[in-house]
Formats: structure tokens, sequence, C-alpha cells
């Protein structure tokens, strides 16, 4: 009861759980979570035969926080940066550190700035995106999409209409850039 | 080869890439034999995660088989068959040598407050992805192990993250016996933590979510008592009224950046990108939890801020505590359990899909269509 000293008890006893759930308190004992203690030194080092690691190399140009003494001796080499995008995000990386709101808010710009720009050269290439395959849509009648949603209380049903709207505005805005250059370039004959 | 490339918010595809090359001397290259799409691969899907750059490849959850070692490699061999955590780590920084793997210090450059992930954007590091033919693995001699004879590679795929992240939250739960554990969110992590809850002696687990798909799952696989919070006018006096009006004594999030059950706080973390993360389920925990309990925290949020309601964990004297989970260091007792048959990942498989559909098995995934609960991609090389 809450009101008073006494821990409410279990609907079930620690035995009749035993019986009921296979496995039930073979973990009990904290010294048997792997996760406890939290912070000790430990000599299992899971393979590693070094004290600090050998340098990975080309890392002369690679972008890091400012919250770094140094650049890290492993790092991932995928989508360096390129292009306006590229120059949004360095600006983030140099200037502000994690602990600046202004870090993300560039990292978040130069991400749609890096999508708005290879849709483009995507076309370039000859590779242009393609909504329909890429969002994955085509899949909805296969995969129940109206019995998934409609008529079980799903609270998400609410705003997965917004979804397209997402994906679909830069779309229509793409579209409007075109329309324009394309009237303006047949306005200036 | 063939991978899954991110083009921007809601779109990706497959392209062909270069197969990935050794770059540092204990890198190794790992076959792809399965992969997995987690939970928390839909906020870089959605465009949650700053610094996600087009051509990436996500997949943090993938084994395979190793197809190339570095010349300082001095455990794994071509051919072995090999499970990889989601965590990239070197095993001897300030924070390995003390276990905590997902905080390693010397893999990821562009963030000193994050490890490094497989797949997980710049944020993350930089590295691509599993869902793809095959994978760069650096720190090939620390992080991957060899899969056991016994042990099945949907088991396998499944403890490189999702599984031993459930175990990992019902560890920093902290439960002791008889305790009454909430758990929100019935994916694979909050399924797994309802499970390994009652392995550390709970007397009681309920688990909530608006999926009524899901919380059968939660009754059968994890025979935990289940709450469809969209019944509901008020979720947390419902939990009270559960627990005589005192509370849980523990509460895990295993909902993370994309929590329903608050429109406005969905929409602006989800739809509009100015959270971190919805708060909803943290928020919920630190309310239903009791004073003085302790609220696991296993979602993944951005490096945004979010409005957690940090007055209310303080006045009533909560331990907050939460990680990315150390994958490597819960494997021996993990692997234990499968073996004696107490956790069964491969129970929360319901989908296979070729790498080449992998955009439609996102887009299922991120709509909670067919009852997805986890769906594995297959590599066409596999």
């Amino acid at each position: 009861m809450t009101y008073t000293a006494e821990k409410p008890d279990p609907a079930e006893s620690s035995e009749q759980l035993r019986a009921r759930i296979p496995g039930w308190g073979v973990d009990l004992d904290p010294k048997d979570r792997p996760s406890f203690p939290r912070e000790q030194l430990i000599e299992d080092r899971t393979g590693a035969h070094w004290d600090f690691p050998e340098r990975q190399a080309g890392g002369e140009r690679r972008e890091r926080s400012i919250e770094h003494g140094m650049l890290p001796p492993v790092f991932g080499t995928v989508a360096p940066l390129h292009g306006v995008s590229g120059v949004l995000r360095r600006l983030a990386y140099r200037k502000y550190s994690e602990a600046h709101t202004l870090h993300w808010l560039l990292l978040v710009a130069g991400d749609r700035v890096d999508s708005l720009g290879s849709s483009v050269t995507s076309v370039l290439r000859g590779k242009p995106d393609n909504p329909l395959t890429e969002t994955g849509i085509l899949i909805e009648p296969r995969a129940h999409g109206l019995s998934s949603r409609l008529g079980r209380n799903r609270v998400d049903v609410k705003h997965q209409w917004m979804d397209p709207l997402i994906v679909g505005t830069p779309w229509v805005l793409r579209a409007g850039v075109v329309y324009l250059a394309v009237r303006g370039l047949r306005r200036g004959r | 080869m063939q991978a899954m490339v991110y083009r921007g918010p809601y779109r990706i595809r497959v392209e062909e890439k270069d197969i990935p090359r050794i770059e540092h001397p204990n890198d190794a290259i790992i076959r792809v034999t399965l992969a997995a799409i987690c939970g928390s691969d839909l906020h870089l899907y959605h465009g949650m995660l700053p610094d996600t750059r087009v051509g990436t490849t996500f997949g943090h959850e993938f084994i395979g088989v190793v197809h190339e070692v570095g010349s300082s490699v001095q455990n794994l061999k071509v051919g072995d068959r090999v499970m990889v955590p989601f965590n990239i780590f070197c095993g001897t920084c300030f924070y390995c040598a003390r276990g905590l793997y997902s905080n390693c210090h010397n893999v990821n450059p562009n963030a000193t407050a994050v490890g490094a992930i497989y797949g997980y954007s710049h944020t993350a590091g930089g590295y691509d992805g599993g869902q793809a033919e095959y994978v760069r693995v650096p720190f090939a001699d620390v992080g991957p192990a060899l899969i056991p004879d016994w042990m099945a590679d949907e088991d396998a795929v499944l403890l490189t993250d999702a599984t031993a992240t459930g175990y990992f939250g019902a560890q920093l739960g902290d439960i002791a016996e008889g305790d009454t554990v909430v758990v929100f969110g019935a994916g694979p992590v909050g399924l797994s933590a309802a499970l390994s809850s009652w392995l550390m002696g709970a007397g009681r687990v309920i688990v909530i979510d608006h999926l009524d798909y899901r919380l059968e799952k939660a009754r059968t696989m994890a025979h935990a008592e289940t709450c469809n919070f969209g019944e509901y006018d008020d979720i947390v006096v419902h939990l009270k009224r559960l627990t005589d009006h005192l509370g849980a004594d523990v509460a895990i999030d295993a909902a993370g950046a994309e929590a329903d059950g608050g429109f406005l706080q969905h929409i602006s973390s989800s739809k509009l990108k100015l959270q971190g993360g919805s708060p909803v389920a943290v928020n919920w925990a630190i309310d239903s939890v009791r004073k003085g309990g302790t609220v696991s925290i296993m979602g993944a949020y951005g490096p945004l801020f979010s409005q957690v309601k940090l007055g209310d964990a303080v006045n009533k004297g909560l331990t907050l505590r939460m990680n990315q989970c150390p994958v490597k260091r819960q494997w021996p007792r993990l692997f234990e359990h499968v073996k004696n048959g107490y956790i069964r990942p491969s129970d929360m498989v319901t989908h296979r899909i070729p790498l080449e559909h992998i955009a439609e098995g996102y887009h299922m995934f991120s709509a909670k269509l067919d009852g997805c609960i986890k769906p594995l991609i297959v590599p066409s090389a596999s």
C-alpha cells in the first residue's frame, strides 16, 4: 500500500515465476550481469595487441570535432566533404563544438543541400531519382497497407499523412525551379 | 557490389559500389550473409540525425564471412563465419579499457559524444554499414567474434544489437527480486528488455505500445502484461493504478527518438527535426516510475536537445541510466542464455527481404505494415 510502509506484494511469488518463465532469476545476482560493475579496468582487451592503434593513412583533410585533441587513429572514409554541403559541414566542424546548437543546425542544413544537390547531379549522370521506387511505397498493396492501418487504434496513423508531403515538397520545389528556369530562358530569346 | 544507398529523407536505393578495401592494417572486409534493419535506422531514414550524407550505406546489424584481412590481423582468417557488434572500438582507449566499448575515443573524429557505429551517419564516424554485399570492419581483432557452430544465423544477427541492447537496458535498471518493470516500446529492443527483466528477477513486467500485434508478441514471447496506450486517456495514471499508486520500480525506454503518444512532440521531432527526439517515452518513464526508482534509456536519440522533464526526475530522486550498448561485453553471458533457450532472438523476425528490395523493406518497417517487427536483409551474393 503506497501510503503505508510496506511494498505491495507481487501477484506471483518467485517460486511461481521460476516455474512459469524459463530462466527466471538466473541473473538475479548482479555479479552475473556482464555490465556490473559499471567502470572498472579490465584485463581482457578483447583481442587488441597494441597500447595505441596504428594510424590510418589519409587523414590530412578529414574533418573532426574541435572537442577532439587530435584526429583519432581510425575513421570512416565514406562520402567525403564536397560542394556547397561540404562548405556548410566544414564550417560546422571548424567553428562550433558539439555543445553549440549551431554546429548541429549547420550539419542539418548541409544534409538538405546534399540531398537536393545529389538529385540534380543524378539526372546529369543519367541515374535520376525515382521517388516511387526509392520510397518503397509500391509495397503498400502487398503489405496490406490499408488493413494494417485502419481500425487498429494506431496512434501513428494521425501523422503518417504528412510523410508524402515531406518527401514530395522538395520535388515540387525542384519542378518549380526548372519551370522558372525554362520560362526565363524562353523569354530571354 | 550491390549496396543500399541513402538519397535523402524517406528515399533509399540499391546502387553498384566498389567493394571496400583495407584502409588500416587491422581492417577486415566481410562478405555479408545476413543483415537487419534496426528501429534506429529509421531515424536516419527519416533524416533525423545530423550529417547523414547522401551515398552512405546504412546497417549496423550484420553477420558474414571474412573475405580479406589486413596485415596486422591475428585473430581472424579468410573464411571465418563472424558476427560483428554494432560498435566500432579499439579495445585499448580509456573507455574500452573499462568495458565501455560503445564510447570508444579512437574511432570517431566527428563527435566526442558518441562512439562509432557502422552505417550510422558521420556523426557516428562516417563508416559504411552492412546493408550491402561487403563491408569494411575496422579493428577486426577486437570487435567481431566467431559464430558458435550451434548458433543459428538469425539469432546471431540479432545479437549484434537488438537483443544485446535490450539485455543491457534491463541491467541498467538495476532490477532487484520482485521489482515491477515497465517497458515502453514493444519493438525488438523492448521485447528483449522485457524478457531479460525476468532473468534478473523481476516480479512483474508490463510492456506499453500502441501496436496490438507487437503487444501480442510481448505477451507470447516475453511473458509480459501489456497495455495499449492508445486505449487510455492517460497511460501514466493507468500505470499508477496498476501499481497500487506507487509506480514501477524500474522503467525502460525502448522507444527512442520517434516515440508516439504526444502529437506535437512527435511532429516537432520526427517531422520538423526541431528536437533530438520525441521525449514522450522518456517522460512517461519518469512520471510512471516510483520515487527513488530507476529509468533506463535504451532508445536512440539525436544530438539536439529534447524536452525532457528533468524537474520531475529531480524531485522524485530518480536514477537515470543510459548508454549505447557495449555489445561484446554482453556476449559471453548472452550466448549462455541463448544456448539454454532462455532467450530466442529469432522469434522476433517477421520478414526476410532481398537486398535489391530494401527500399520496400524500409517503408514497410517505417509504416508498421504487415505485422512487421524485425525485417532481415539478405544480400544476393549470400
